[in-house]
Parts: C-alpha cells; structure tokens; sequence
C-alpha cells in the first residue's frame, strides 16, 4: 500500500515535470531543422509559469462548463498517467485501470474540452470542437485494432502485464505484427496530439486549426491546465509506444540502480521518439481536414494487416 | 422453510405489484372529475409498484431461485402462468426502477393536461407497465402472447396521445403495424415450438432441435423480437414512434418495451434452444455490429433530440447484442465461463441503458416543457435557464458515452474483455471475427461520444437560438427528483459496479451453469477483471475516487490566485465585427458536417443552396439554404415492400365486390375447408 503511494507519487512528480520538457525539446528540434535558434527547450515551464500568474479572462457567454473543461482535462490526463508504465515496469496504479480505461479516460477529457470549446458561443469553438471529436472517432478504431495485437501475445488489456510480456522476449519488436501495430499506434499518436500533417500546432489560421480552435477564449491558469494537460497526454501516448513496442531498460525492481537505468534509457527513448515526430513534422504538409480520413484509413489498416500477421509469424 | 417463507414473500409481492399497476390504471379513469387526486393515484401507484417491483426483482436475483404458480383459465391451452426467475427479474429490476423515475416524473409532466385527458394517460401508462410486468414473467405462450398484445396495444395507444397532429398518427399506425408483423412471426414460432413439444408451457420448451428446425426457429424468433428489440433494419419504427409520443412514455418506451425485444432473444436462444451453432452466433453480431453503428451513425446528424435519443437506442440494442453474439459463440464452442464474461456485458448493459435512456428522454421531455420545441437548432444557453435539467442531462450524456466512472463504461468494457478472449478462444479464422468488432464498438463509442457532445453542447450551452429557448423556464421539483432517481443509478451502478457484479451470478448460473463472481472481482471487491489469470482489471471506485482527488487538486491550480483578481469576464472573441449572436454560433447540422461528408455513401446527403444578388454574388442579399439526408431504408427497402403490397392488395379489391351473398359464399367456403381440415383423423 505504501509502496503504490509512493510510486504513484513518484510517478506524479516525473509525470509534470517533464511532458513539458518533451513539448520544449520537440518544438526546439522543430525550430533547428527549419533553421531557426528556437526558444529553447525550457520554454514551456516558462509559459506555464506565466499563464498561472495571469489574469483570466472569461467570455459573459459561458457557464460553469467553460471551468470544468480545463479541469477534467487535466485531471483524466494525470490519472490516465498513473495507469501507464513510465520507468518501472509495474505502472503504480495499473490494477486499477488498463488500457481500455486510458482510451476512455482521455476520452472524458476530450468530451469536456470540446463542450468548453462550444461554451462561449464563437464559431472558433464550435469548429474546433467538431473537427477534433471527428478525427479523434475515426483514429478509435485503428487505435484498437494495435491495441488488440499487441494485448493478444500478453492476454491482457492491463498494461503492466503488457510489458512485462514484452520484456519477456526482447527481440520481438522486430516481429511484422509488431512493426505493424507501432505504425499504426504512429499514427493515431500524430493524429490524437495533433501534430502535422493532421493539424498544425503552431498555426490560428482559421481554415486549418483544430486544437488551438477549441482553446481560443482560454486564458491564464485555466489555459495552463490544459497545456499542461496535453502536455501530459502526450507525453503518456509517447510512453504507451515506447515502453510497449520497445521496453528496454524498464526497471522490475524499486531500488535506486535499476530505477537509474529506467530513467536513463525511458529519457532516451523519448527523445529518440521525438526525433522521429519531429521529422515526420518538418518533412510533410499539413493535410486538407477531408484528407484526414484516408490517413487514419490507412492507420486501421495496418492495425488490420498487423492482426492478421499474428497468424502468419 | 426459510427458502419457502422467501418464495411465498415473491410470490405475494409479485401480485401486489400487478394489483398496484391495475390499481394505477383504474384509479386513474375512476377519478376523472377529481383530476388532482387522479394524477395522485395513478403516479402514486406506480412509484409504489415500482418500489416493491425492484424489491421482489433484487430478491429473486439474489436468491437465484425460480417462483413460479399457474392457474388454468378454462381456455384450452391457455394457463394463467408467472414465473419469476433470474434471468426475467434482471428485467423487472431495470422496469420498476424506470416506473419510479418516471411515475415521479409524470406528476409534474402531466399537469397541465385537461382532465379526461390525464385520465386516459394515466389508465394507458399504468396498463403499459402492467403488461411490461407480465410479458417479463408469464410462462405460458399464450398468456405471453396476450400480455404481449397488451403492452403493445396500450404502447399504441400513448404513442398516439397526441393524435390531432398528423404526424403522431402516421408514426401511431407505423408502430402499430410493424409491431404486429413481429407478433406473426412470434405466433408462427411458438406454433413451431408447440408441434414440437406438444406445450405451450415455457417449461417445456427446452427442446434439442435438428438443425433445421434451429435454423426455422432461429429466424422467427429474431424477426418476430427484433421488430420489438429495433434491430437495423427492422428499426424504422423507433425514430418514427418514440419522438411524438409524450416524453414520460418515451422514456419508457427506450428504456423498456424495446428491452422487451432483447428478453425474447434471450429466452429463446439461451433459455429454450440449448446449444447454438456457431453461424447462429455469428448472425447475432453481425447484427449487433451494423445496429450499432448505422443507429449510432443516424443519431449523429439529427437534430431533432428525441430522434437522435431514439437512433441512439438502436446503437444501445447493438451493443447489447454484440455481448449476446458473443456470449452464444462461446457457448458453441463450449467455453462457458467466457459466456459467462460476455452475458455479463449484455446483462450489465440492458440495465446501464435502461436508466441513463430513461434520464436522457426526461431530460429532454423536461426541455421540451421549457422550450416548446425539440430541434436542436432552436436551443442553446439552456444551461443558464434550467441548470438542474442541464446538469441531470450531462450526467446522462457522459454516461451514455461510456465514460468511466458513470456506468456506460462497465458494459463495454466487459464485451471488450470478451471479445479479446475470444480471438484466444479458437483456432480457426472465425476468430477474426472479434477484434474487427471490438473496432467498430470503439468506432461506434467515440461516435457516441460525438453525438452527445453535440447534442448537450448545442442545446444547452453559449447563446439562445431562438425566442422560445431565450424564455425557457425550470420544469416542477417532480420532474427533476424524477430525473435525479436515474442520474443517481447512473452514479451507482458504474461506482459500485464490483459490487453489483456478482449479483449477475444467478442469471449466469441459470442460462449457463456458471458462477464466475469470484473471478470477475478481486482485491477485497474493489477491482473488476475480465476472468482470466492475468486478465483486464479496472477498478470503477478507484477511478471516481483518483478523479475527484485531482478534479480538486487542479481547481485549486485554476484558483491558485497569484493576484487578486484573477478573472474578469469579456465579450468572446468575435473578429472585429460588432457584437457577437447566437448567428455566430456553430449549429448542430455543422457540428455534424464532416462526418456526414465522410460517410456520404451512407447518407446521400442533397443540398440546394439558392441566392439573391443585386451587383455580384458575393454579396447575397438572401441565401436560402436546403440539405437533406436520405433514409436509406424508409426509402430503398420499406418503401418499395409498401408500394408492390398495395399494388397486390389492389387487385384483391375485385373480390370484395360489396356482394352480400359472396360474403356469406366465402364463409360458408371457409367453414366447410376448416371442418374439413379439422376432421383429418
């Protein structure tokens, strides 16, 4: 009992401490492919510390659902944390939730941003919030299949047991289904952070936002939560590839070497990670929205083809 | 004795809830010049039936025992029959919950009625919820039968309250005749069942069947049930039927009498027709599956909100299905304890279902009370002018999502367990089968997710659409308190889903020969898991617990004033120009939008955009705006069968030639051919 709070403490801590260094990391890598200096990888913290000494402005249109978004968003995207293995291979809490209850959880989030979205009445809101609630129900289903694949070799949605099967047999990554199912998680992951080429995180044109359109009337702290928040999700759909489809270095014990070599080699395959997004960013268009679908197609797909090559291989 | 003292203590309670629904439903025509004490009466009566309902229910479920008593009638093969066993009071606990809330509800709904009309609502509504009590327990098919013609003939009849609008009665007549064709198709299979067995007794149905007798019996039954259930493409009376009727009935109309569809299935095919075959099976999830998402698919563009709650109910009916897919796989390929996993998943979903629709039709019926109108595009800031509605209304929208803590997700998340089991559970390629549906369920859930976002964001929040929703008003405390009992079982039912699962044991038990509680919760009871050793776990208090913990920790975050002021209100974004409207706003046919463009193969979708200009089209002086969205199945199935039926029958007219003495020629005709049947050795 003790030893989960303290893990999920732990957990807590690394959980908001970093995901908003990954975003700074990203963004910087991003800025030095275009040329560009960039504003370094501590940026973020800086943000977040300025949004919560800000003033909030809250539009006269909006009820109490314009404040419970930023919260639920933060909240399920901190629990959702908890359920994943981040360093340890035994996710503190992932007894309580697997990984069916991390698709549904950041669903709740998502439920509530797009309700805040439409909270305060501008066109802005209504379209974010339409736009994200499309891409996010087609990218489900492609996301299932690569969950289905990869809880099948462990029979078991509950994500600790998902990686210690991993762990398990260590060159299994290179298995087709296994291949497979990364890109088609890939993708979602590109698809649910909205990243290039599904939206631009970087842009208020009006023709192409997404994310950004939905937080538009957000403001001071509650603008913080829901960064941090996404910060936080994306962070944990980062961990959920790295540490299913390659769990090296994971700790199995709770004493201070192998916690080390956890966080050493977990720090390193972010990074790798976020190498690969930010290529992957730099390298292509932004998509029209209505090409969108055929992308996350092709994601269901490879779910598809990595299920049938369980058979094969 | 104990155990006879309990099934004497069913026994009488089960009268007394009928006597109390009978009660109800006479008190109510009674007491036509009291109107007060009328409404008092039949309202009363039912919260009070409902209440010993859910006791007796809770009581079988618990016991696991079967009461059961008959008494002839006179009639030949007609016996008064009941029998309440586990599996039929899953049923009658989701039935007399759903008359509490909404016998409560009714008294504040129907106040503003004249007083023979409150009469006839009361008589009707209790008479419905007395022939639900029956068809749930009689055990006699006959008796079902006539129960089953009460509760839709009384179905009927609320369906048409309001029949000075056209509209109601064309939805009344189309309800009506659907319904019967199902009943045919019923009659057809118990006949089949009776040369079989030589009974009308559901007692002794249990028959082996070759497989094509399976095969007959199969399709009947999931004809006859199906119409009732709503099954794609048997489902066109639902989005017909459930928006017209009074909001009250609609709720238990979804909630309930479509359940009544889902019962039959289950007692045919776990109950009477032993092991299935596997394409049977199949036939079920395929069927799940397309219910599923072509209903979820419809409720997505509609912006009528009774219409889309009544395509949702599809989607609900699909998903319950999928679990039965399911769970009779397993049993044909004799794994029980994984049809034990996916039974649950369905059991678990009639009741979720049952309550979060029956809040989500009151919600609506309660907006319907303010606004005067049930088009989405004509609501908005309803959340200022009725925040308890509203509130009770999202309570229902994140459940039907499927959320966790709230009990939409318990379901799902068991018919997810299952269908991950099942890709295990075989060797052949039919095992391909589950992860492809464990897709579209996910598919499917994040639509509905969409669905309600739409549906509570447009309707109840930014800005008021039109005069009616700017002037909307607060319904009556009895129609909250009506709406709070479902939101509260919402609550309930997903929090303390450990807890509750192990009272699925005896239905499990009964259809399946399974006990399987102890595998479904471990960790002294906080955890839910999917049975196998290392299999899914989730734990429904943890989750409501660890989200309220940072709920609180990040509105502290958003608090944390570093000034002291920290929030001021301003006018929203509105791009320069002045003022921003509800104009502004996006509506609920643009929410829609992309998905309708994505599937447009399904929808069809026809737009007519016409223009006025003086100098250049880019200035409009008016733009007339026109899109529709074609039924595919009123139009390219139902319409078609309607058309060559009326053609036939046309020609059948030369017949009917007004000529007294062919009529008496015909049934002279008829006679002689009966006796003559009737006389073969």
């Amino acid at each position: 009992m003790s030893k989960m709070l303290g893990a999920s403490v732990f957990q807590l801590v690394l959980l908001l401490c970093i995901s908003p260094l990954i975003s700074g990391i990203i963004k910087t890598l991003k800025a030095r492919l275009q040329t560009r200096r960039g504003p370094g990888i501590f940026q973020p913290y800086r943000d977040l510390n300025k949004l919560l000494r800000k003033q909030m402005v809250i539009p006269e249109t909006a009820s109490w659902i314009f404040a419970a978004a930023p919260i639920m968003v933060f909240a399920t995207s901190v629990l959702v944390g908890l359920l994943v293995p981040m360093i340890t291979a035994d996710a503190p809490l992932s007894l309580f939730g697997g990984v069916l209850a991390v698709i549904y959880l950041l669903g709740l989030g998502r439920f509530f941003l797009a309700l805040g979205a439409l909270d305060a009445g501008s066109s802005f809101g209504g379209l974010g919030s339409s736009r994200e609630m499309t891409i996010s129900a087609l990218a489900e289903p492609a996301m299932m299949l690569a969950i289905f694949t990869v809880a099948l070799s462990a029979s078991s949605t509950n994500l600790s047991e998902v990686v210690r099967g991993a762990i398990g047999q260590s060159w299994r990554f290179l298995a087709p289904s296994q291949m497979l199912a990364f890109a088609a998680l890939f993708i979602v992951l590109i698809a649910e952070t909205g990243r290039i080429p599904v939206d631009n995180p970087a842009t208020h044109l009006e023709l192409t936002m997404i994310h950004e359109a939905m937080i538009l009337e957000y403001s001071g702290p509650y603008l913080a939560l829901i960064e941090w928040g996404a910060a936080v999700k994306q962070l944990i759909l980062m961990t959920l590839l790295i540490n299913i489809f390659y769990p090296f270095g994971l700790s199995l014990q709770w004493n201070a070497a192998s916690l080390a070599i956890g966080c050493g080699s977990y720090l390193l395959k972010l990074v790798i990670l976020a190498v690969l997004i930010v290529l992957v960013e730099t390298t292509n268009a932004k998509m029209r929205l209505f090409r969108v679908p055929e992308l996350l197609s092709v994601a269901f797909v490879l779910g598809a083809l990595a299920l049938i090559s369980t058979f094969l291989f | 004795m104990l155990e006879g003292l309990t099934a004497a203590l069913i026994a009488n309670g089960w009268v007394a809830v009928l006597l109390a629904y009978a009660a109800g439903s006479l008190g109510s025509l009674l007491c036509v010049r009291t109107p007060f004490l009328g409404r008092l009466l039949s309202t009363g009566l039912g919260v009070a039936g409902g209440l010993l309902q859910v006791l007796v229910s809770l009581a079988t479920i618990l016991e696991g025992n079967t009461v059961g008593w008959s008494v002839p009638s006179g009639v030949p093969l007609l016996d008064i029959g009941l029998r309440l066993d586990p599996l039929s009071a899953i049923f009658t606990l989701a039935l007399g919950a759903v008359a509490i809330a909404v016998s409560i509800y009714s008294f504040g709904y129907t106040s503003g009625l004249t007083a023979r009309r409150l009469a006839i609502l009361g008589f009707f509504f209790n008479l419905e919820l007395l022939g639900l009590s029956l068809v749930f327990t009689a055990s006699n098919a006959f008796f079902f039968l006539i129960a089953w013609e009460v509760m839709a003939l009384a179905a009927y009849c609320l369906v048409s309250f309001e029949h000075h609008h056209e509209a109601t009665r064309d939805a009344g007549i189309l309800f009506f005749v659907m319904s019967h064709v199902g009943t045919g198709f019923l009659i057809v299979g118990f006949l089949v069942l009776h040369s079989m067995t030589g009974s009308l007794e559901f007692a002794n149905f249990h028959v082996v069947p070759t497989p094509l007798q399976y095969g007959a019996l199969f399709s009947l039954f999931l004809f006859g049930f199906g119409v009732k259930a709503g099954i794609v493409p048997l489902h066109i009376w639902l989005p017909a039927a459930h928006p017209v009727a009074p909001s009250n009935v609609s709720a238990v109309m979804s909630g309930i009498v479509v359940k009544t569809g889902i019962y039959g299935l289950f007692r045919v095919y776990f109950d009477f027709l032993g092991k299935p075959p596997q394409w049977a099976a199949l036939v079920i999830l395929a069927v799940g599956v397309s219910s599923g998402l072509l209903g979820v698919l419809y409720a997505l563009i509609e912006t009528d909100l009774k219409r889309l709650l009544a395509y949702s109910t599809i989607e609900n009916v699909g998903i319950i299905l999928m679990g039965m897919g399911a769970s009779l796989f397993f049993s044909s390929i004799s794994k029980p304890e994984l049809a034990a996993l996916a039974l649950v998943g369905a059991l678990a979903h009639i009741v979720n279902h049952a309550m979060f629709k029956t809040l989500l039709f009151l919600g609506a019926g309660s907006v319907l009370h303010g606004t005067r109108t049930r088009d989405i595009e004509r609501m908005g800031g309803l959340l200022r002018r009725m925040p308890a509605t509203a509130f009770l209304f999202l309570v229902g929208a994140v459940a039907i999502s499927g959320f966790p803590p709230l009990n939409g997700f318990v379901g799902e998340w068991f018919t997810y367990q299952a269908f991950l089991a099942g890709f295990g559970s075989t060797v052949s390629l039919t095992k391909l089968v589950f992860p492809v549906a464990g897709a579209l369920l996910a598919l499917t859930g994040a639509l509905a997710a969409t669905t309600f976002v739409k549906a509570f964001g447009i309707s109840f929040l930014a800005l008021p659409r039109s005069r009616e929703s700017e002037h909307a008003h607060e319904s009556h405390w009895t129609m909250l308190l009506g709406m709070a009992v479902p939101a509260l079982s919402c609550v309930a039912l997903g929090v303390g889903a450990t807890w509750l699962i192990p009272g699925l044991d005896s239905v499990t038990g009964q259809l399946l020969g399974v006990r399987s509680s102890a595998r479904f919760v471990v960790s002294h009871g906080v955890v839910l898991n999917s049975g196998a050793l290392r299999g899914g776990t989730v734990s429904m208090p943890m989750i409501a617990v660890l989200l309220i913990l940072l709920s609180f920790t990040a509105t502290l975050i958003g608090l944390a004033s570093f000034r002291r002021a920290n929030r001021r209100t301003g006018p929203a974004w509105d791009c320069g120009l002045p003022g921003l409207t509800a104009e502004n706003e996006y509506t609920a046919t643009a929410f829609s939008k992309p998905l309708r463009m994505i599937f447009a193969a399904l929808y069809q979708p026809k737009r007519e955009i016409q223009q006025q200009f003086d100098v250049s089209p880019y200035y409009p002086k008016s733009v007339l705006f026109e899109s529709e969205v074609e039924q595919t199945f009123e139009s390219r199935l139902y319409k078609p069968l309607k058309d060559k039926l009326l053609q036939r029958a046309n020609r059948l007219r030369a017949i009917q030639a007004g000529s007294i003495h062919a009529y008496l020629a015909y049934i002279f005709l008829t006679l002689v051919v009966l006796l003559l049947f009737g006389a073969r050795p």
